[in-house]
């Protein structure tokens, strides 16, 4: 399947910038991503095909616009709840709780 | 709310991962310290140092280096590099003739166990969208600039199969043993955006 993630041979996203030394992480979010995209995959309810497509059913314009582990914790969120292991209901609330919290 | 630097004001991103491992931890899916164990494994212990040893290996051992491009996966294995993302891998070889370059232009398909995990720009649209239409121009970028008369091969990973760059060897490394020559190994020289440091030029 084509679509925005599929940008071979695409123009106009211009330099590629490389970082001098770059850390293997960016922020503590981007650790506890990776770390649970894992640690989930480990149930073998998905295969790292269905992970892929689960990030690339990101809506186009906002996957372009979001970060590599932003991906990630996209199609996370969605394995889970298409496997029945959460409801976007309860994560919704769990964060407005948080943010209420201010942690 | 109180006063806040911008560090420690949540991105979307930042509160929506603490929510998602809040759930999982109290559903009991996820253990906070078997998480910790994950990040430490990628963050600190899987690296480009082990594909440098695999690298080096392969200019000090010519059996070694013919293994190692008949089945990489097997031959990467002998020196105790194995796992995720590597469970099936090609050594591609550059010589005075043919200059080899990775990219995956789906999405981050990366050698793990050999390079650790890919850096943001290997991930990113530009690389992405360039290596495979204007490879030449891409490793200008780099910096590196190869005789025209030099072919350019571009390798597309795939979520099954992955790559590594033999690099040249470099003039000068002949009496080097192999941890001396594992230093003139970069990162970047094994996916094929840049080549082995000189010897005396090593960090």
């Amino acid at each position: 399947m084509n679509g925005a993630h599929d940008l071979g041979g695409m123009d106009g996203f211009g330099p590629i910038a490389p970082e001098r030394n770059e850390p293997v992480f960016h922020d503590e979010w981007e650790r506890r991503a990776f770390a649970l995209t894992l640690a989930m995959g480990y149930y073998g309810l998905w295969n790292i095909d269905m992970s892929r497509y689960a990030r690339e059913r990101m809506d186009p314009a906002a996957y372009l616009r979001s970060s590599y582990y932003e991906h990630w914790l996209h199609g996370l969120e969605t394995l889970l709840v298409e496997q029945g292991l959460i409801t976007r209901e309860e994560l919704d609330a769990r964060e407005a709780e948080l943010a209420r919290e201010g942690t | 709310m109180g006063k806040r630097t911008h560090h420690d004001v949540p991105s979307d991103a930042a509160l929506r991962v603490k929510a998602l491992e809040s759930l999982l931890v109290d559903k009991g899916l996820v253990d906070p310290a078997a998480l910790n164990i994950l990040i430490d494994t990628y963050e600190n212990k899987v690296g480009p140092r082990n594909g440098a040893k695999v690298v080096a290996r392969a200019w000090s051992d010519p059996d070694y280096k013919a293994r190692l491009l008949a089945d990489a996966t097997s031959a990467i294995a002998e020196l105790g590099f194995t796992g995720r993302q590597g469970e099936d891998m090609v050594v591609v070889e550059n010589t005075d003739q043919v200059h080899n370059m990775v990219v995956c232009t789906l999405c981050s398909c990366y050698p793990w166990p050999v390079l650790g995990l890919p850096p943001v720009w290997y991930k990113a649209a530009p690389y992405r969208a360039r290596a495979v239409r204007d490879p030449r121009g891409v490793l200008r970028e780099f910096g590196v600039a190869l005789p025209e008369d030099v072919e350019i091969r571009v390798w597309d990973s795939t979520a099954e199969l992955r790559y590594l760059v033999l690099p040249r060897r470099p003039a000068g490394s002949e009496g080097l043993g192999e941890a001396e020559l594992a230093d003139l190994v970069t990162r970047d020289s094994m996916i094929g955006t840049g080549l082995a440091l000189a010897p005396g030029a090593a960090p």
